[in-house]
């Protein structure tokens, strides 16, 4: 389903060099996890992927079910399904978090030529995955992130995902600044949408997190690459040993 | 008012008003002698004078207008959704036709135009005065030169509290119409009204409307200034708040291309509340200067300036506020904000926030910002689907939501959000 190849960038304005080479395949239903100490790109693999400013491609491709998805903007990239959990949140003031939804929801049907959703077949929609995630009607109302603690950032990224209903879900550090209940919270909204066909790559520091999100691939980035792929093990030794073994074994 | 007038502003003077002549009309008559005698000891403002710094007077103090086109817009009529009385100017002349009979329990309307015939009328006691009043510190010659001249315009009594708001309609159809309207406002004691207003008015439009609230009394005014884009406009908004009484002023403007509103407010009772708003879209050939002045001249009265304006293709905004505060006016707390939200280098946004504050048990508090659209908050909508346009535009409505906010009746404040959402797409 995801398919990168070769993927080098680096960022536009400094020209250093921060994706050396990624290879990864996501196949549909799976979940990978992808760790690394910091500094190996894991953040700018999700950010060059979703299509942020202020990254160049200089070799390599990404694809999603064939697409190209690096000539893609961004809202393309999330209409053909991909989807980016941000690890910091961005705060809109002044637009309310139901319209927010609603808006890329419906932006997004129409992108796909499907019909928009009714104010009440949203509304209903909305309030069912909402509760499901511990979001009561005053988080919806909200202008966007503005004043929420960690946690309601985070369940609200997943509120986001459970919406759009996307192929390719990305979770940037989604455990980053959160509790032992709200990190159970946040894992069950994600597992509730594991569907056997919807793919998942998890990017955290800590295993966790994985715990609750079992992944069937692990992978460890650093440098810019990813240098080893293995089983739910390889998480549980990492978080015995760290990643020093790992990246003197490699090189 | 300036001590010795600049000879350049006399003869400017001259030039405009040559071709007019005052009204000979009863009891009004004394007033415009005396506006016309003080406009004689100010001149029209000049490109030197500091308080047109920002702000090119030409084009309004020229003889003739320069010549604008109306503006075809297919839209729905502004403020349907509201039952309201209305009232219709056509180019500055009032059309009995497409006007709602002028009676409501609560409030008594007049044109000006008959109010001139009375000996007797309360109208004489404030036709010219809250105007005079406001010509110091600074003068406004502008304001003085439509009450020696304006040639119609509405006395609106408020002695109750009427069922529905008044909407005065300025409709523009002539090429080179030059209109000057002067709308004066009693609101009584415990009296309460909300004044709508909305259109173009005239090629030009010179508007002074003076505003009389009593102890407890309330006036809510929201105004759509009208889309041509070649309009010129200057309007004055003087407003003098007894006791615990409220005046909350909204005002939006979506093109035209050269608009100077300006709002003097002075707090002569105690406790009262005046709330001043603007939210403005300009694109290309736009100029908008939002110029107020608030003195507190009372105790524990509490005022606030919010204005917001988006800018792009050369269009430039202008904000000049001041809030006074006179000695005695404790417990004042003035609020003060004028934002910009500039969508590309070429735009410009000048500011000149002030305080002058006489008392030492105050809360004021002023600040200007300028910036560029939220890039992270731009990507975050795109990442979520949003194409690049209409994320713009929704960020754009999130800049100007806090000046709509100021508006109290969630109808007027969703019709106009919503016009402003079309808008924002089709020309974004």
């Amino acid at each position: 389903m995801l398919e990168i190849k070769n993927l080098h960038a680096r960022l536009e304005e400094e020209g250093k060099e921060i994706l050396k080479g990624v290879d990864l395949t996501v196949e549909p239903g799976t979940v990978h996890a992808i760790m690394g100490p910091n500094g190996s790109g894991k953040s700018t693999l999700s950010y060059v992927l979703s299509g942020r400013g202020g990254y160049e491609v200089t070799d390599g491709s990404a694809t999603l079910d064939g697409e190209d998805l690096l000539e893609l903007e961004p809202e393309e990239r999330a209409a053909a399904g991909l989807f980016l959990a941000f690890q910091y949140p961005v705060e809109i003031p002044g637009v309310g978090n139901m319209t927010f939804l609603r808006t890329a929801v419906n932006a997004q049907r129409k992108a796909r030529g499907e019909e928009e959703l009714s104010a009440s077949d949203f509304l209903k929609i909305v309030r069912e995955r909402a509760k499901a995630l511990k979001i009561d009607a005053d988080m919806l109302k909200r202008p966007v992130n503005v004043g929420f603690s960690g946690g309601e950032k985070k369940r609200n990224e997943i509120l986001q995902m459970a919406m759009l209903e996307p192929k390719m879900c990305i979770l940037d550090e989604t455990d980053s600044g959160l509790d032992v209940d709200a990190m159970k919270l946040v894992s069950e909204g994600v597992n509730a949408l594991r569907d056997g066909k919807r793919g998942f790559v998890v990017i955290t520091h800590y295993q966790r997190l994985l715990d609750h999100i079992k992944p069937d691939v692990v992978h460890i980035m650093a440098n810019g690459r990813i240098i080893k792929t293995g089983g739910p093990e390889l998480a549980l030794e990492v978080e015995t040993n760290g990643y020093a073994d790992i990246l003197s074994e490699v090189q | 008012m300036a001590a010795l007038p600049d000879p350049k502003a006399l003869e400017a003077l001259e030039v405009r008003i040559a071709g007019l002549s005052l009204p000979e009309d009863g009891c009004l008559a004394p007033a415009r002698k005396a506006a016309l005698s003080r406009l004689r000891q100010m001149g029209l403002p000049q490109r030197r004078d500091e308080y047109w710094k920002f702000t090119r007077p030409d084009t309004l103090i020229q003889p003739d207008p320069v010549p604008a086109p109306a503006f075809v817009n297919d839209e729905g009529p502004m403020f349907d959704a509201v039952e309201r009385l209305k009232i219709v100017f056509v180019d500055g002349i009032f059309d009995p036709e497409a006007s709602d009979e002028l009676a409501m329990e609560g409030v008594t309307i007049e044109r000006l135009a008959d109010v001139c015939d009375k000996d007797i009328h309360w109208a004489k006691d404030l036709y010219g005065v809250l105007e005079t009043n406001g010509q110091t510190p600074v003068a406004r010659p502008l304001a003085a030169l439509n009450s020696a001249f304006a040639t119609d315009g509405l006395a609106i009594h408020v002695t109750g509290t009427p069922a529905r708001p008044i909407s005065i309609v300025y409709k523009h159809r002539l090429e080179t119409s030059d209109a000057l309207l002067h709308h004066l406002i009693r609101v009584d004691a415990g009296a309460e009204l909300t004044l709508l207003e909305n259109g173009p008015a005239a090629a030009r439009f010179n508007k002074c409307t003076e505003i009389d609230i009593a102890d407890g009394g309330k006036l809510h005014h929201v105004r759509a200034q009208g889309r041509d884009h070649e309009r010129r406009t200057v309007t004055h908004m003087f407003a003098r708040l007894g006791a615990e009484s409220v005046y909350k002023s909204f005002t939006l403007t979506v093109n035209g291309v050269m608009t100077r509103n300006e709002q003097v407010v002075e707090f002569t009772g105690d406790d009262a509340v005046a709330h001043v708003a603007g939210a403005c879209v300009g694109d290309g050939d736009f100029h908008h200067d939002d110029t107020v002045f608030i003195t507190h001249d009372a105790v524990g009265c509490e005022s606030r300036q919010v204005f917001k304006k988006v800018l792009k293709n050369g269009a430039v905004g202008v904000f000049q506020g001041k809030i006074l505060v006179k000695p005695g006016a404790q417990k004042t707390d003035g609020y003060q904000i004028s934002q910009s939200l500039l969508l590309d280098d070429d735009s410009q946004f000048l500011a000149k926030p002030e305080l002058e504050i006489y008392a030492d048990d105050v809360a004021c508090s002023h600040g200007s910002t300028s910036g560029a659209i939220d890039e992270e908050g731009l990507f975050y909508l795109r990442s979520r689907g949003v194409p690049e346009r209409e994320a713009v535009s929704l960020l754009t409505l999130a800049f100007l939501a806090e000046a709509l906010d100021e508006i109290e009746d969630p109808r007027l404040s969703d019709d106009l959000l919503e016009r402003l959402r079309g808008w924002l797409l089709r020309h974004g």
